[in-house]
């Protein structure tokens, strides 16, 4: 037998500790192999496609990370995947709209205006979700103080809070959470 | 013609708000490709320094790394303006600002690239950095850029007009104040990122999130030897821009010249620190603002000088200089102007446009200065600005035309909303309100690159099926522009918004429109689609008349329909008149183009800078409290009116307005881009406070229609202008609460406390916090120390004396 030559390799794999992580993301149990220094934010959006989550400072300054673990708004920059409980469901804005029904938060953001350019809108619906599911009918402070993590740089936060009220009072009246023709929802 | 609207002057959700709410909006750093490597950029960490030696063979050899890239590989010099281009993607010999890239590397994951940064090595040989105006113009010895004939000056501009001694010599009274606004940013949620992909067939694709597709497509074929034909650019969608993603950044080319070595896509991210960094954001200007007025208020001559602190590069900088000079004559009436604008290097990172490019610092010390007048004169400060108004249609003195013109009305709505002139001077001690009033362009006169082609063009094509396809090259950075182009074509073809399919921002795909900068989309890219649909409607209006059997002026499109007016009842589907139309004419399809009209200037040299085919007005109103105690300033409540000529989607140019107010709001009370030997002081979102929304104040819009006679359906900006009333606004509002001038920004409770004598001590109250002229240059480090111990020497003898 010739002797075989050690193949070298052009570019060498780095160093590799990844772990098999399972989560519960959006009613779906998935499993994939990751660091586990990273993130929930990193492997949501990396490992699961999960690219509506999105990253403002990775530092926990901003809030446009923001998901909800069973319900209660957090920060997924500064969570790491193996820190939670193996029953911890995880909602993330792509699992707001259930089938082709919208959440009301979405409904009303999109005719208050209260996204301009969308970036932090993931994370600030997912607050005003949580509030709302603990609180239907917050006041304006109340609102004011449930989003206070999430920095937003377009609204100036006033088209934030009127969708807000709007999605409560749409809940309240157990309005259809079908998205309406456009022309319908012209309101002047 | 009666002009009744189907889709403008509607509150209609924007047509990508679906998108950006459901998470499935792709944003440049969603984009995931087969075989994508990520990059990441060593920056440098000197403020001034020669490059000695990179070595990189230690990060080549990372497991997991695959190419990297130097200055050496990309020697070209590139930049916004095509004047003053002295930027290069990567620092070649020399850095010149903490942050600025110098190496970029590709490897198989993020952990990797960025492990792979520190085994670069690069020797620096530090030079002294220069860190402040005063600095920058007396220091000859140090040089930032060889280029610079006197000093570190970037650029000098001097203009006059009318007759300024005659002006000066004929007023009752003359202010002379000195200013001082400090730099701020825009810090985007979204940090820059890009993706690019050279592929297989030899072209490059770069997603990026630009404002500026267009000009980063001329940067990229210079830079990267690559014809155009061959590069494709598509601006994603922005998370955030207000000017901070108009210039072509060293990210942008690294990725494609990565991707173009490796044959691999490559991205490359931005991490929060670097976009403090990357900066291009609002000059420090310190400036000296002298006026003549008569008796009654009337301004007899204006002597505006400003002093810009540019940092390393050029950006826009010749444009920021001319900006800060250029509209302060479209507000009031001004018989006589002199400008003097000077902007020097610094070992800072860039300065570029931030929302009000250049004339938010202008307007702000004009309109305190205004205030100081109308005290001086006894003169309600809204009745004093409403009597020296530039009228509508005519000209400034530097030679701009100003046509529709609506700051009466909003002085008059800010007032009213607000019941200023009733409450200004009779609020109790720490309660104040402060009025201002601003102007600002619906987009530049002239292109950056001088030429005679559009500024903005669009292709309208309609599908058999009753789709309706619009391509323009803007970038949607969250202002609205996809839903202007939509709401434009849909209003003039009879359709719903939902109906259009727009293509915005790719160069491949859609003509050129010059960018999402200096508020000129909704007018120009605006006029542009609607000169394209207005051809085809034609086409459709002639198809459904012999239908109908109704003479084509009768009939009217909307709602998907084509009907006689007299007789609604008589109509044909828009999908019918489509058919018909086709089958008679081929395929549907047509482009439009906007270029501003001549003449809107003056035809001296400096004269690019100020014109627009429109000016936007605005007035705001706030409301204050200063707790007399710890200086903190509560804002209770922003009024901001402003005349967007007409309103297209009236909840659109409320979010403008509200944003720009909230914006405003940020940089007076607290934001600023401040260094430390060249170090950023707060280069994250803990310590560059944005405003929270505990922290933002109340805010009303108030719009007001002048109905422009050269804008879409009557449309003129809303994007920038809002923002520069607001300023001046709170700081004649802290003054008429507590009787203090901030001449100087941002209003800090610390500085609030010194004006109050009760920051120290010594308990020395005082009516102003301001600069009082340039300051003094640091001498040498050597004379400094010699000139110490001289001191130190002659007291010592004092003593002993």
């Amino acid at each position: 037998m010739s002797a075989v030559e050690p193949r070298t390799w052009r570019v060498t794999e780095p160093a590799s500790s990844k772990q098999l992580i399972t989560l519960d993301v959006n009613g779906e149990r998935q499993t994939f192999a990751a660091e586990p220094h990273h993130t929930l934010l990193e492997v949501l959006r990396e490992e699961l496609g999960l690219t509506g989550t999105k990253h403002g400072c990775e530092l926990g300054e901003c809030g446009a990370c923001t998901v909800l673990v069973d319900g209660e708004p957090v920060l997924s920059c500064l969570t790491l995947p193996i820190q939670l409980a193996p029953t911890a469901a995880i909602t993330t804005v792509e699992g707001l709209t259930n089938g082709a029904s919208l959440d009301p938060l979405q409904i009303a953001f999109a005719e208050e205006g209260a996204a301009q350019c969308g970036y932090c809108t993931p994370g600030m619906l997912m607050a005003a979700r949580a509030l709302l599911d603990a609180n239907p009918h917050p006041t304006r402070d109340e609102i004011a103080q449930a989003i206070s993590g999430n920095l937003c740089r377009c609204t100036g936060y006033t088209a934030i809070y009127e969708a807000v009220e709007s999605a409560s009072r749409a809940t309240s009246a157990g309005a259809p959470v079908e998205r309406g023709d456009p022309v319908r929802s012209e309101r002047r | 013609m009666t002009e009744t609207f189907s889709v403008v002057g509607k509150r209609l959700p924007k047509v990508n708000s679906w998108a950006h709410l459901t998470g499935a909006a792709k944003y440049a750093d969603d984009i995931f490709l087969p075989r994508m490597l990520f990059g990441r950029l060593l920056r440098s960490t000197q403020p001034h320094a020669r490059i000695k030696r990179i070595d990189t063979s230690r990060a080549l050899a990372h497991p997991g790394v695959v190419a990297i890239a130097t200055g050496a590989d990309m020697p070209e010099k590139m930049g916004i303006m095509p004047s003053t281009q002295d930027e290069t993607a990567l620092a070649v010999d020399k850095v010149r600002y903490v942050g600025e890239p110098v190496a970029a590397v590709a490897a198989v994951d993020e952990d990797t690239a960025f492990d792979a940064l520190s085994l670069i090595d690069v020797d620096y040989e530090p030079l002294e950095p220069i860190l402040t105006i005063e600095d920058a113009l007396a220091r000859d010895d140090v040089k930032i850029h060889e280029t610079s004939r006197r000093a570190n000056v970037f650029k000098e501009v001097h203009l006059a007009f009318g007759d300024l001694d005659a002006g000066f010599a004929s007023a009752d009274h003359v202010r002379d104040d000195w200013f001082f606004f400090e730099g701020n940013t825009h810090a985007p949620i979204e940090s820059h990122s890009a993706v690019a992909s050279f592929d297989g067939d030899g072209r490059l694709t770069l997603w990026t999130c630009t404002q500026v597709p267009h000009y980063l497509h001329r940067e990229l074929e210079k830079v990267l030897g690559l014809p155009r034909a061959r590069i494709r650019v598509i601006a994603t969608p922005n998370g955030g821009a207000f000017g901070g993603k108009s210039d072509p950044f060293g990210h942008e080319f690294a990725a494609a010249l990565l991707s173009m070595r490796t044959r691999r896509p490559v991205k490359i991210t931005l991490d929060r620190e670097e976009v403090f960094y990357a900066h291009r954001g609002r000059h420090p200007v310190k400036m000296r603002i002298k006026t003549g007025v008569k008796k009654d208020g009337e301004l007899t001559a204006v002597h505006y000088q400003s002093w810009l602190d540019g940092g390393a590069y050029a950006s826009y900088g010749i444009a920021t200089t001319y900006y800060t000079g250029a509209l302060m004559t479209v507000t009031y009436r001004i018989p006589a102007y002199k400008f003097d604008g000077v902007r020097v290097y610094t070992n800072k990172p860039p300065c570029g446009p931030k929302r009000g490019h250049g004339t938010t610092q202008p307007r702000w010390g004009f309109e305190c200065q205004l205030d100081k007048i109308s005290v001086d004169l006894g003169l309600d400060p809204l009745e004093y600005r409403k009597r020296i108004l530039q009228p509508a249609n005519s000209r400034t003195i530097n030679q701009l035309r100003v046509t529709s013109m609506g700051l009466g009305q909003c002085l008059d709505a800010v007032g009213k909303a607000t019941r200023f002139s009733d409450k200004h001077g009779t609020l109790p001690k720490g309660k104040g309100i402060g009025l201002a009033g601003s102007a600002y362009i619906s987009g530049a006169g002239l292109p950056i690159y001088w030429n005679e082609m559009p500024h903005s063009g669009a292709i309208v094509k309609l599908d058999r099926g009753g789709g309706v396809t619009v391509a323009c090259g803007t970038a949607e950075i969250g202002q609205g522009s996809d839903n202007v182009l939509a709401s434009i074509t849909a209003e003039v073809l009879g359709v719903l918004p939902d109906d259009v399919h727009v293509v915005s921002g790719d160069t491949s795909l859609a003509p050129v429109d010059l960018g999402s900068y200096s508020s000129r989309v909704t007018f120009m890219a605006g006029n542009a689609v609607k000169a394209a649909a207005t051809k085809l409607r034609a086409h459709l209006l002639e198809a459904a008349a012999a239908k109908l059997q109704v003479p084509a002026d009768r009939l009217s499109l909307a709602g998907r329909k084509i009907f006689d007016t007299g007789d609604p009842r008589t109509a044909i589907s828009f999908i019918e008149a489509v058919v018909l139309a086709e089958s008679k004419h081929g395929t549907l399809s047509a482009a439009g183009s906007y270029k501003p009209p001549a003449g809107i200037g003056g035809d001296f040299k400096g004269a690019g800078v100020g014109p627009t085919p429109a000016y936007s007005y605005q007035a705001s109103v706030a409301e204050v409290s200063v707790d007399m105690e710890t200086g903190v300033v509560t804002v209770d409540r922003i009024v901001t009116a402003h005349d967007c000529g007409r309103a297209l989607n009236p909840a659109n140019v409320e979010g403008q307005i509200e944003g720009s107010a909230y914006m405003g709001y940020g940089e007076i009370i607290g934001e600023e881009q401040i260094f430390r030997g060249g170090l950023h002081k707060k280069p994250s979102l803990l310590e560059y406070k944005l405003p929270t929304s505990l922290d933002t104040p109340a805010l009303e819009a108030i719009i007001v229609e002048s109905v422009d006679a050269e804008g879409p359906f009557g449309g003129k900006e809303a994007g920038e202008g809002p923002l520069n009333p607001v300023i001046p606004a709170i700081t004649n509002a802290v003054y008429d609460a507590i009787g203090v001038r901030f001449d100087e920004t941002p209003l800090t409770a610390d500085k609030v406390l010194a004006a109050l004598g009760k920051r120290d001590n010594r308990g020395v109250p005082k009516d102003r916090i301001g600069p009082d002229g340039l300051g003094e240059a640091k001498q040498d480090s050597t004379q400094r120390r010699l000139g110490f111990t001289t001191e130190a020497r002659e007291r010592k003898k004092a003593v002993r004396a």
